[in-house]
C-alpha cells in the first residue's frame, strides 16, 4: 500500500491530554504537569467543563526565575510536590508529566521523581513519564504514562495475561467473562483502576494489546520478559473475534471453544450492527490523524460496515503494532503519516467523502463547508471494543449522518 | 514554579490569537511546538465558530530542533502569506518557542512579506493572555496608525469606537449591540467596533470618531490611551455594567459627544429597580456575597450587588494585575481588604474563610463553590461553553442589568423555601442537606457540611482555635442555624468567645454571640 508522508503544520492534542482520561481510569493516581501556562491552559479547556470539587491533576507552572537555573528548578520541585502532598494526603501515587519547556530546559523529571519517592519513604509513588507536543501525539501521552508504571511492576514469571490500553470499565468486565468462559487464566489489566493494584510481569506473561497506541508500553514488558500476541484490535465483531482467538492460540485453547463462547455475542452484536450497516454503507469516510485509532477503525467501518475509505490519515505509522490490521484493511484511496494540515484540507475539500473524522479544532469549520463530520476525540473516550459495544461504534459513525438528515434547517 | 489547579488566564499568545480571531484580515503566525493547536478549539468549540481562527502554527517537534527551526519559521511565513493573504501580519511565539529564541517577528521583518508585518513580544513566563491581547491590540493599531495625520471631525452625528470586544470575551457579542443601542438613544453613531469584526482597514478609521467608549479597559485601555495621545480622542471612563453605572454612563457619553442626556434618560426602561425593590426580593436584603473576576467586572458586579440588590459584598477580588489600584479602591469603598491574586488555591481559601452565601466568578469559583456547597453565579471569563449562549445575554446597558437579575438571584434558594427550612430541620425532602429544590432532583448539596464544619471554618482560622472547645449542646444548636449563615454563626462565636476569654463554648455563648453581632 503506497503511504504519503506529509510534514507541516499538524492539528492535534500533545500527550498531555490524554490526563483526562487518565485520571478518570487510575482513581487513586494525581498528575501534576511541570510546564507552562499555556499546559495549564489546555488541561482545563479540555477537562473544566466539568465542575471538581476535588481535582486530580494540575501544574507546576515555570516562572522566569526557574528558567534562570537547574538546580532551583529541582529546589522549586520539590517544595511544590510537598505543597500538593499536604493539600492531598489522599494521593498514592504521583505522576511528574514532563512538557515541551520542561524537555527543551532539560529538566530531568526522572531523577526528581526517584529523589522526590526517597524522600517520601515509601508513602507516595512518585513518577515521571513525558506528555509533551514535540515528542507525543495525543494517545501517545497514555503509552509514555503506562511506560513509566511497567518499571514498577512486581515480577512474577507465572503464565498470565495482561491486557494493555485503557478500557472503560464495563468493556473491561466483558472481557474478563468472555476470556474467563474461554479458559484463559489469570488475566490482567494495564493500566489498572489503583495504581497501588499494579499488576504482575514476568516470562510467563502474554501481552495483548488493546490499543493500538502502546508501542513504547509493549516494548518495556519485553524488556521485562514478556512477550506480545499480534493480532488485530478488538473493534467490530471481526476484530475482537480475532484478538480473542490469538489470545487463545496464545494459551494453546483450541479455537472451537473460542468459538463456542463467541457465538452468541457475535450473533448478537451482528443484528445491532444490521441496522447502522443499512445507513452506513456506501458512504465514503475520511480520518484526519489523531489517535492511531484511524486504522482499527477504517478496517471496521469498511469490512463490516460497508464504508468505502477515501484517506485514513494516521498521526504516525508503528508497523509492529498495526502489522495485522494493515493485512486486513481494504485498501483506502490514500494512506497517509503525519500531516499538512492545510494540504489535507484542500484533498478533503477535493474528496467531499460523505463523513470526515476530524478533532474538535477543524469539525465545527467543515460542517460550515457543508461537510458531515465526527469528532474523533469520542472514540477515545466512549465505550466502543468488544462485540456487545459493536453496534454503539457504527452508531457513533451513522449519528452525525442521521443528524444531518434530519434537521430541517 | 507555581502549583497551579486552574489558571484564570492562558498564556499571552492566547490573547494574541483573541485578536487575530477578531478580527478580518488579518493573520497570526505563531511559532509553537505540535500540540499548540488546541487553542483553536476554544474558538471552534467554546465559542462555536464556524471559522477555524486565522492562526498559523509552526508544529515543531523534537527532532526539529536538532535542525532549522528558523527556517521552518520563514518557510511558515511563506506559505501562510500566499495562501491567505491577509491584510495585516502578527507574528509571535508561544512558551516553549520563546525559550528556543529564533526571533520569528524579525524573521518575518526582513521577509519582505508586502503587507504590515506586527511583531509581537509576548513574555509568556511572566504575562497572561489579557494582556497578550492588550499589546496585540494595541501593536497593531500603533503600526497602522503611526505617523497619519488628525482627521478632521464635527461634520454630521457624534461619532465613537467601541474599543476592546474580543472573540472569547464574557458577553461580547450581546454588549456591543446594547452599548450600540445605548449610545444610538442619545444619537452617537457607532463608528468603529474593534478589534470584533474590524479589518486593518477598518483601524485606519479610528481616528474619525470623536471619542472611544472603551467597553473592556482589560484589552482596550493602553490603547484607548495612545489614541487620546496621538488623535485627541477622549475616551469613556465608565463601564456600563447595572443601572447606575449604566445611567453614569450615558452621561458620560453625552458629555464627550456634547448632547443632552435628559430624553435618553427619561426614555430608559429596564426591570431591574421593580425587581428589586418588589417584596419577594426583600430576603435578599443583606445577603453575603464573595466577588471575584477580571476587575472590570468585579467592580461593576460590586456596585450592582451592594446599590441595586441590596447584598452585603464580603470579599472582592481579581486576578487583572493590571488593575490593581482600580480594585483596591473599590474595595476601600467597602471596607474590605482587597484580594488580588492568580493562585486558585489563595481564592479558595478565601472564600472558605469568609463563607459567604453567594459567590459570583469565573468558571473557576464554579468548582470552589461545589466543593463549599455555596451557591454561585458566573460574572466574568474565564467560562465555559454554556456562558456563551444562544439567547441575547449581555451584561452591558438596560437589558444587561434585567439579565443580572435573573442570573444571580437564580442560584440561591427561594425566600418561602428558606424559611420553612429555618422552622423544621427533618423533613426528608426539604432539608439542610438538600440543594434549592427549583434547581432540580440532580442538584445537591454535597459541601454543606464541608462549609458548617472542617476545613471551612477551621483550615485558615486562628492559632488560638485550637483553644475552644465546643460542649455537645452547643455543636447540636449550631447545626440548628440554617447551613447559609451556619459557617458565619461558627467564626462570630468563636471570635466572642475568644475576646470575651470564654474557653468552653456554651448554647450559652452561642447566644451572647448572636446578640452581640446580629445576624
Amino acid at each position: 500500500m503506497p503511504l504519503l508522508r506529509e510534514r507541516g503544520q499538524r492539528q492535534v492534542f500533545c500527550g498531555l491530554a490524554g490526563i483526562v482520561w487518565l485520571h478518570r481510569k487510575i482513581q487513586d493516581a494525581f498528575f501534576l504537569v511541570v510546564g507552562s501556562r499555556t499546559c495549564a491552559h489546555l488541561l482545563q479547556s479540555a477537562a473544566g467543563v466539568m465542575i471538581f470539587a476535588e481535582p486530580r491533576f494540575a501544574t507546576a507552572i515555570l516562572q522566569d526565575r526557574d528558567l534562570a537555573g537547574m538546580a532551583d528548578c529541582n529546589d522549586e520541585l520539590d517544595r511544590v510536590v510537598a505543597e500538593l502532598l499536604a493539600r492531598r494526603p489522599d494521593i498514592g501515587t504521583l505522576f511528574l508529566v514532563g512538557s515541551c519547556p520542561s524537555e527543551v530546559i532539560k529538566l530531568d523529571l526522572d531523577t526528581a521523581a526517584e529523589r522526590l519517592s526517597r524522600n517520601q519513604q515509601g508513602r507516595v509513588r512518585i513518577l515521571a513519564y513525558s506528555g509533551s507536543g514535540i515528542e507525543t501525539t495525543f494517545t501517545q501521552g497514555e503509552d509514555t504514562c503506562l511506560t513509566a508504571l511497567v518499571r514498577e511492576m512486581p515480577a512474577a514469571d507465572a503464565p498470565a495475561l495482561l491486557v494493555v490500553g485503557t478500557l472503560p470499565d464495563i468493556v473491561e468486565d466483558q472481557f474478563c467473562r468472555l476470556f474467563d468462559a474461554i479458559g484463559i487464566a489469570p488475566v490482567h489489566f494495564l493500566p489498572p483502576r489503583r495504581a497501588s493494584e499494579l499488576p504482575p510481569v514476568g516470562a510467563g506473561t502474554r501481552v495483548l494489546a488493546a490499543q493500538p497506541f502502546v508501542g513504547d508500553t509493549v516494548a518495556a514488558l519485553a524488556e521485562r520478559g514478556a512477550t506480545l500476541i499480534e493480532a488485530p484490535y478488538p473493534f467490530g465483531v471481526e476484530g475482537t473475534r480475532a484478538w480473542l482467538g490469538a489470545a487463545a492460540a496464545a494459551f494453546d485453547i483450541p479455537d472451537a471453544r473460542v468459538q463456542d463462547v463467541c457465538a452468541a455475542p457475535m450473533a448478537r452484536a451482528e443484528r445491532g450492527l444490521a441496522r447502522y450497516r443499512e445507513q452506513l454503507a456506501g458512504k465514503r469516510i475520511s480520518f484526519l490523524p489523531d489517535s492511531q485509532l484511524e486504522i482499527p477503525l477504517g478496517r471496521f467501518l469498511a469490512r463490516e460496515c460497508g464504508m468505502q475509505l477515501v484517506e485514513v490519515a494516521v498521526p504516525y505509522l508503528d508497523r509492529r503494532m498495526l502489522g495485522p490490521e494493515l493485512a486486513l484493511l481494504p485498501a483506502p484511496e490514500r494512506l497517509s503519516e503525519g500531516q499538512d494540515v492545510e494540504a489535507q484540507l484542500d484533498r478533503l475539500r477535493a474528496d467531499r467523502p460523505d463523513l470526515t473524522v476530524c478533532g474538535l479544532g477543524l469539525a465545527n469549520p467543515l460542517e460550515a463547508e457543508g461537510l458531515t463530520t465526527k469528532w474523533s476525540i469520542e472514540l477515545v473516550f466512549s465505550p466502543v471494543h468488544g462485540f456487545d459495544q459493536a453496534p454503539d461504534l457504527a452508531e457513533l459513525f451513522a449519528r452525525p449522518l442521521n443528524r444531518r438528515a434530519r434537521l430541517a434547517f | 514554579m507555581q502549583l497551579t489547579v486552574w489558571t484564570y488566564e492562558g498564556p499571552p499568545h492566547m490573547g494574541a490569537m483573541r485578536i487575530a480571531a477578531s478580527m478580518r484580515d488579518v493573520h497570526c503566525v505563531l511559532h509553537a511546538p505540535q500540540g499548540d493547536t488546541y487553542a483553536d478549539l476554544l474558538f471552534t468549540m467554546i465559542a462555536r465558530n464556524a471559522k477555524r481562527p486565522p492562526v498559523t502554527y509552526t508544529s515543531f517537534q523534537a527532532r526539529d530542533l536538532g535542525g532549522d527551526t528558523a527556517g521552518l519559521v520563514q518557510r511558515t511565513l511563506r506559505e501562510t502569506v500566499e495562501r491567505f493573504r491577509p491584510q495585516a501580519l502578527l507574528v509571535g511565539e508561544a512558551c516553549t518557542a520563546e525559550l528556543i529564541q529564533d526571533q520569528p517577528g524579525a524573521l518575518a521583518e526582513g521577509m519582505d512579506l508586502g503587507i504590515p508585518v506586527v511583531p509581537l513580544e509576548l513574555p509568556a513566563y511572566t504575562r497572561k493572555e489579557n494582556w497578550g491581547a492588550a499589546e496585540t491590540f494595541f501593536s497593531l493599531v500603533r503600526a497602522l496608525l503611526r505617523g497619519r495625520p488628525l482627521p478632521e471631525r464635527g461634520q454630521g452625528a457624534p461619532k465613537a469606537n467601541l474599543l476592546g470586544p474580543t472573540a472569547l470575551g464574557f458577553r461580547c457579542r450581546d454588549d456591543i449591540t446594547e452599548v450600540t443601542k445605548l449610545l444610538g438613544s442619545l444619537g452617537i453613531e457607532v463608528n468603529v467596533v474593534a478589534p470584533a469584526g474590524a479589518s486593518p482597514a477598518d483601524l485606519l478609521r479610528l481616528p474619525e470618531a470623536d471619542f472611544n467608549v472603551c467597553l473592556y479597559p482589560e484589552i482596550a485601555h493602553e490603547t484607548c490611551a495612545w489614541l487620546e495621545r496621538m488623535f485627541k480622542q477622549p475616551w469613556t471612563r465608565i463601564v456600563p455594567i447595572g443601572v447606575g453605572a449604566t445611567v453614569d454612563f450615558l452621561r458620560e457619553a453625552a458629555a464627550l459627544a456634547g448632547v443632552d442626556p435628559a430624553p435618553a434618560l427619561a426614555a430608559a426602561q429596564t426591570r431591574l429597580p421593580w425587581y428589586s425593590r418588589s417584596v419577594d426580593s426583600t430576603y435578599l436584603t443583606g445577603k453575603r456575597v464573595f466577588i471575584f473576576g477580571d476587575a472590570t467586572h468585579a467592580i461593576a458586579a460590586a456596585r450592582v450587588a451592594t446599590e441595586e440588590l441590596a447584598f452585603d459584598v464580603v470579599g472582592l477580588g481579581t486576578y487583572s494585575r493590571e488593575f490593581t489600584r482600580e480594585l483596591r479602591a473599590a474595595a476601600e469603598q467597602y471596607g474590605l481588604e482587597p484580594l488580588i491574586t492568580d493562585d486558585y488555591l489563595e481564592v479558595e481559601a478565601r472564600v472558605l474563610e469568609l463563607a459567604p452565601e453567594l459567590v459570583l466568578g469565573t468558571q473557576m469559583e464554579r468548582h470552589i463553590a461545589k466543593r463549599a456547597g455555596i451557591p454561585c453565579a458566573v460574572i466574568s471569563a474565564p467560562v465555559h461553553v454554556q456562558d456563551f449562549p444562544a439567547r441575547y445575554a449581555p451584561q452591558m446597558g438596560f437589558e444587561g442589568a434585567n439579565v443580572l437579575f435573573d442570573t444571580w438571584v437564580h442560584p440561591l434558594m427561594m425566600g418561602l423555601e428558606e424559611h420553612l427550612i429555618t422552622m423544621f430541620r427533618e423533613d426528608i425532602e426539604f432539608h439542610d442537606e438538600a440543594a434549592p429544590s427549583h434547581l432540580g432532583p440532580a442538584a445537591t448539596r454535597g459541601g454543606a457540611e464541608t462549609r458548617a464544619t472542617a476545613p471551612a471554618d477551621d483550615a485558615p482560622a486562628d492559632v488560638s482555635d485550637e483553644e475552644l472547645i465546643w460542649d455537645m449542646d452547643a455543636e447540636r444548636e449550631l447545626r440548628k442555624i440554617p447551613f447559609f449563615v451556619r459557617g458565619k454563626a461558627r467564626r462570630n462565636t468563636e471570635r466572642y468567645a475568644r475576646e470575651s476569654g470564654v474557653a468552653t463554648i456554651t448554647i450559652e455563648t452561642l447566644y451572647d454571640a448572636k446578640a452581640h453581632f446580629g445576624r
